[in-house]
């Protein structure tokens, strides 16, 4: 892994995966969309459930995305590479899209299923947070003009972060269930059927192609445009 | 004077004496729970119902306002470089900043909580469960809003960014916190000050070390 951890490789070797990264998320894509409008109804929501296919994915890379952005600041902490910490960087606003990608989509399935676009229920809240947290990170880096000591800042805020998601997580659930009790708005969870969990997968897999996609776009512009500083500097000097 | 002391002593005494951070923080703290009622209502059964929810969350905010110059008074005028050339360790420095942070705001703003928990109609049996939560709770705002300060210590209106770092981070310290003063109103046991005891002392023992760390970041180049 380390071994493409240069830049220069990076590039040579992003520039030959990345077409072929681009055409797996189309077709998953194309794929998954197709089954999740061929899936039947479900008895109890109706076509909302299809709401499903785009909103369960999202929430997963969401959470993914800022494993991902905790690991790869490790990376750069720990290693100094300045690979991982422009990973770091590009991933974490892709991490914050799917985040508010997830609690729209909530939002939009909670409103027929609920009844409510908004529930102080335990899993939307800790979203919330986590859209919270992926916001002061990228603040935090574009706050701070030194770019090494941006890296080094954002990699602590996004440990500190990683550490502190499931005492959030944890301290959410319980305050839900103090102040609610038992909730209306629970989600009559039928057992997930093979008709629904085709579809579901073949999403996930799509978003997290997507998300990596993305990722590899976002990093090579990154690297980009420091080479082009670099050689606008160097023309100056 | 151990250096920790001499450090603790005039971070205390810059923040009481004039034009120092503790009354206004104070006096802040006063004023949004005084704002509270204007908002929702004079209804004493209401009030009493969120004073403790309300003077946890301004005991937050109220934190929050002397943060931002933490370590960055200290990186503008150059103490902090001779801070770290003083016997003291980065963990030291940390250590020392955020106990006088909590000596002159989380501290007296839990001896004061009590008369403004008496404007909100707070029952007076909760009053023991109030002052405990905000004393066990307090050192961990301190604690993790000083590892915040210390990483935006060179940002330029650092203090705009704060809120957005800390203010996820502090999620369960309010949760608990609040939820300790309703458990005592409702009567029951759910150990919410327990939990908060837990989070406090492993973000008390936890911050020096990582604010130690933001510290040297800043000040390497």
């Amino acid at each position: 892994m380390f071994a493409y951890a240069n830049p220069k490789r990076f590039m040579e070797l992003s520039g030959r995966v990345l077409p072929w990264l681009g055409a797996a998320t189309a077709i998953l894509f194309v794929l998954g969309l197709y089954l999740s409008f061929t899936a039947p109804p479900d008895y109890q929501q109706g076509d909302t459930v299809r709401i499903m296919f785009i909103h369960v994915p999202a929430a997963w890379v969401a959470m993914m995305g800022y494993g991902f952005v905790a690991l790869a600041s490790l990376i750069g902490l720990v290693n100094r590479h300045p690979l991982a910490d422009v990973a770091a960087k590009q991933a974490a606003p892709l991490g914050a899209l799917f985040t508010a990608l997830a609690l729209i989509t909530g939002s939009l399935w909670g409103r027929p299923m609920w009844g409510t676009y908004w529930q102080w229920d335990g899993r939307l809240t800790s979203f919330l947070l986590l859209l919270f947290l992926y916001l002061g990170y990228i603040a935090l880096w574009n706050a701070i003009e030194n770019e090494v000591r941006a890296a080094k800042a954002a990699a602590i805020l996004a440990l500190i972060g990683v550490v502190n998601l499931p005492i959030i997580e944890f301290s959410v659930q319980w305050w839900t269930t103090l102040h609610q009790g038992e909730s209306i708005f629970r989600k009559g969870a039928p057992l997930i059927s093979a008709v629904f969990l085709w579809p579901l997968f073949v999403m996930a897999a799509a978003y997290t192609s997507l998300f990596f996609t993305l990722l590899m776009v976002r990093m090579r512009t990154e690297i980009l445009e420091r080479r082009a500083r670099a050689i606008a500097l160097g023309a100056n000097a | 004077m151990s250096a920790f002391a001499a450090l603790l002593a005039r971070d205390v005494r810059l923040a009481t004496r004039a034009g120092g951070s503790a009354m206004l923080a104070l006096a802040f703290f006063a004023t949004v729970v005084t704002l509270v009622p204007f908002g929702i209502g004079s209804e004493a059964r209401l009030l009493a119902r969120i004073a403790g929810g309300v003077l946890w969350v301004a005991a937050v905010l109220a934190n929050l306002l002397a943060l931002d110059r933490l370590f960055q008074a200290d990186y503008e005028d150059g103490s902090l470089d001779l801070l770290a050339l003083s016997p003291l360790s980065f963990e030291g420095i940390a250590a020392a900043k955020i106990t006088a942070h909590w000596l002159t705001t989380g501290l007296p703003l839990t001896i004061v909580s009590p008369v403004l928990a008496l404007l909100l109609n707070l029952p007076v049996d909760a009053y023991v469960a109030l002052v405990a939560s905000l004393l066990i709770g307090t050192p961990a705002v301190s604690a993790i809003g000083g590892v915040a300060a210390a990483l935006t210590l060179s940002i330029r209106r650092g203090g705009l960014l704060l809120p957005l770092l800390v203010l996820p981070l502090l999620t369960p310290v309010v949760i608990f916190g609040a939820g300790a003063v309703l458990a005592r109103l409702d009567g029951i046991e759910n150990g919410a000050i327990w939990l908060l005891a837990a989070f406090s002392v492993a973000a008390v023992l936890l911050a020096p070390f990582v604010a130690a760390a933001a510290l040297r970041l800043n000040l390497s180049e």
